[in-house]
């Protein structure tokens, strides 16, 4: 069973190998997704080919529907980091969308604090600051509950979700609310200044910028820094890496903290680049998707980003799945139930097909 | 000579994940996302030249008993109307979702009339968009229009639908053993207030001490919340209950497996109670959505102005009416409901007379005063009338 596998000091041809077999399992996921959501559309009375063509052309056929998907895209790198930095030490943390509602507030809070006492800028960097802060706090509260009390990080960083969305309502129909809107309870808007504007020449806003630059970040500080190799080590073994004389109590603080701060970026540019005031409509599952994304990317913060297209792409083409299909609503849930399924199941089978395996040199 | 494995996997694995694969998708396929038939009507994309496209956006599923169906119902009379063709989404959230819902309806379908329903896509989406697309029309069901202040293609339509609370209340007053209504409602904002409001003083005209227990869940869907709300409600022994969500389906079940009497919303939940359903308050976008309908095809505009930018009508004008009773509902009940449903058509009855006291006992109204039903203080709504258990918390 175990002799290819220990094979890694006489290989030939592994430097490739690898990479390829990291292409192909998702592609050949896909694939299968594919025929599998086929399957159910004719089900469901749709010709699979048509729809196949619709999903295509709503996601990635054309610049217009390119800025759809990164639109969508952009707050899940985000949100993706706080499940997936945590994870390569280790904890499974899935306080998501709690750290973007709190990031999102807080985010609020300076930004109508500060007013336009201010340069525009400043408060745009205020507002960033107060987002991270209070979304790394958050997280980082589980984290110091699960390295000082034990409690288990995931269950707390779940409860915290639903804290963070109390707290939020309880604000926007209290303290913070503005009586002239009437939509739905809500804050003051943000003074136009300091929304964040869109890319010129298109309708996407800066938080795609944000999302790709933190996530390159996140990949630099996980695998090229002292610090990442730290938390890799804990992660892998954290009795080895105590003994080590690793400070894991200080790295899970951080890390969470890290992670929580992502989210809470991302909180502040729905609000910054969207909303435009803070209200219920923060609490749309941003959050809860990031946590699918930072599994299927493998917690590697730059397949994040791919992820996190490809996700947006799907979502795009919820609403061509209706209207040129006669699919249900929730069919696009439906396809990224199974295209994820697929994608994790596609996991188990890494290091198992013969044709990636690394091959000793006979004779 | 070095040797060809089969694919390392045992049989046990492949089989696992193929199970998991496919029962994923029948569970998903079986749990109520089956195609409903409402959706056939367009028949397919072949669009003739000439057809006006128009888009209608909803915020949760088209079958949710409640807001959703009532505005989806509306929508496939519009679809009879010759010349129409009408483009739909359901389960749009209130985001940047909504945005590019609108884009690629404007965009890839050529809609040019725009129809997002759910109340809090107004502001900023639907202004936005009204602003990049001001060829295209676009009416919000809220009555939020301001002359001056918002786009010239943007229009809005709304329902005095608590004229039909007030019926409703009529009946619940005669039905009521114990003088205890319930209302469960999702959040304190003026329209649900005013529901609330209006269907205790329909109430009061038959018991002029029945009360109104409020129970505020606040969100618009909260299943959960809902039902406890109800359980609780019929713990304290009242014995009709109403609602304002978004779907009231959980309250009209509940209340029906508890064996009290419950009123709807939105839409006629009368099958899902077949004993303990009185009434309801129905919105009725049909009328008021074949009438747009005719006029776009007709030609006419929010632009041109020939479309009125506020749209508002009671039961006189068809934007609401009243569930048919159900069988608890007595005669003497039905024909003071009916006396009252007539005072509307008629335009005489006002249901806001001095004098009025809020239930923390400060004057709202003073005797001989009145708020009509256009009346704007009606739509700022910040109090609970005397009688309402519950307050609105800030």
């Amino acid at each position: 069973m175990t002799d290819s596998l220990l094979q890694a000091g006489s290989v030939k041809g592994a430097a490739w190998r690898r990479p390829l077999e990291a292409i192909f399992l998702p592609m050949a996921a896909l694939l299968v997704a594919l025929v599998i959501f086929g399957g159910f559309c004719a089900l469901a009375g749709a010709n699979p080919f048509g729809v196949y063509g619709s999903i295509y052309k709503a996601a990635f056929g054309s610049w217009s529907a390119w800025q759809n998907t990164l639109i969508r895209a952009a707050p899940l790198m985000l949100t993706a980091l706080c499940t997936a930095l945590p994870a390569r030490l280790g904890l499974v943390i899935i306080g998501n969308e709690g750290a973007l509602v709190m990031g999102g507030l807080g985010a609020v809070v300076v930004g109508l604090g500060l007013g336009e006492s201010v340069s525009p800028l400043v408060v745009q960097l205020a507002m960033a600051i107060a987002g991270m802060v209070s979304g790394g706090l958050w997280i980082m509260l589980a984290g110091a509950l699960r390295h000082y009390r034990g409690v288990n990080e995931t269950i707390s960083s779940l409860l915290l979700n639903y804290i963070a969305i109390a707290f939020l309502n309880h604000c926007v129909e209290g303290p913070l609310r503005d009586i002239t809107f009437t939509t739905k309870p809500s804050s003051a808007e943000l003074n136009p200044a300091v929304w964040l504007g869109t890319l010129p020449g298109s309708r996407i806003h800066y938080g795609l910028i944000y999302g790709i630059a933190v996530c390159v970040l996140a990949y630099f500080l996980i695998q090229r820094t002292t610090f990442g190799f730290a938390a890799r080590t804990t992660g892998g073994n954290i009795r080895a890496a105590k003994i080590a004389g690793l400070p894991v109590g200080k790295l899970t603080l951080a890390i969470c903290f890290l992670g929580g701060s992502a989210a809470g970026l991302a909180g502040m540019v729905e609000v910054a680049a969207v909303q435009k005031r803070v209200n219920e409509s923060l609490v749309s599952n941003y959050g809860y998707a990031g946590i699918l994304v930072a599994f299927v990317s493998r917690h590697n913060p730059l397949a994040t980003v791919l992820v996190a297209m490809l996700l947006g792409g799907i979502l795009a083409s919820g609403g061509i799945l209706q209207r040129s299909h006669n699919l249900p609503d929730a069919t696009v849930l439906v396809f990224q139930g199974i295209v994820f399924l697929c994608v994790l199941f596609s996991d188990s089978l890494y290091g198992k097909l013969p044709w990636f395996q690394e091959k000793m040199i006979d004779e | 000579m070095s040797p060809r494995n089969v694919i390392r996997l045992s049989r046990r694995q492949v089989m696992r994940g193929l199970l998991a694969a496919t029962a994923f998708g029948a569970a998903t396929k079986l749990s109520g996302c089956s195609p409903t038939a409402s959706s056939d009507a367009d028949g397919g994309s072949a669009s003739a030249d000439g057809e006006v496209v128009v888009g209608f956006i909803f915020v949760g599923p088209k079958d949710d008993f409640g807001y959703n169906q009532a505005h989806a119902e509306g929508a496939q009379a519009m679809a009879a109307v010759p010349g129409i063709k009408i483009v739909e989404e359901a389960s749009v959230p209130e985001t940047s979702a909504v945005l590019e819902s609108m884009r690629s309806m404007i965009e890839i379908d050529g809609a040019s009339v725009i129809f997002p329903t759910s109340f809090g896509y107004f502001d900023p989406y639907m202004l936005e968009m009204a602003a990049e697309f001001p060829e295209v029309q676009f009416f919000h069901a809220g009555g939020l229009y301001e002359e001056g202040v918002h786009p010239d293609n943007v229009g809005s339509y709304f329902g005095y639908i608590d004229e039909a609370q007030y019926i409703a209340g009529i009946i619940a007053g005669h039905t009521s053993e114990t003088g205890k209504l319930g209302f469960v409602a999702a959040k304190p904002i003026p329209q649900v207030l005013r529901n609330i409001n209006s269907f205790t003083l329909g109430a009061k005209t038959v018991n002029p001490d029945i009360t109104t227990q409020v129970v505020f869940t606040g969100d618009w869907a909260e299943p959960v919340k809902e039902a406890e709300a109800t359980n609780s409600m019929a713990d304290q022994g009242i014995d009709v209950v109403t609602c304002h969500v978004d779907s009231p389906k959980v309250v009209i079940e509940t209340a029906e497996k508890r064996g009290i009497y419950s009123s709807g919303y939105h839409a006629n939940q009368g099958p899902l109670a077949p004993e303990g359903y009185l009434t309801g308050a129905e919105w009725d976008w049909e009328s008021i959505y074949t009438f747009l309908g005719e006029q776009f095809v007709a030609g006419k505009s929010l632009m041109a102005g020939d479309i009125e930018h506020v749209l508002r009508g009671g039961l006189a004008d068809n934007f609401c009416k009243v569930s048919p009773y159900g069988p608890a509902v007595s005669e003497a009940a039905q024909a003071d409901a009916d006396a009252a449903k007539q005072g509307f058509l008629d335009g005489d009855l006002v249901i806001y007379n001095g004098a009025l006291k809020d239930n923390k006992g400060t004057e709202i109204l003073a005797e001989g005063d009145k708020y009509e039903q256009q009346n704007i203080e009606l739509e700022k709504m910040d109090w609970l009338i005397e009688g309402v258990e519950g307050s609105i918390g800030s």
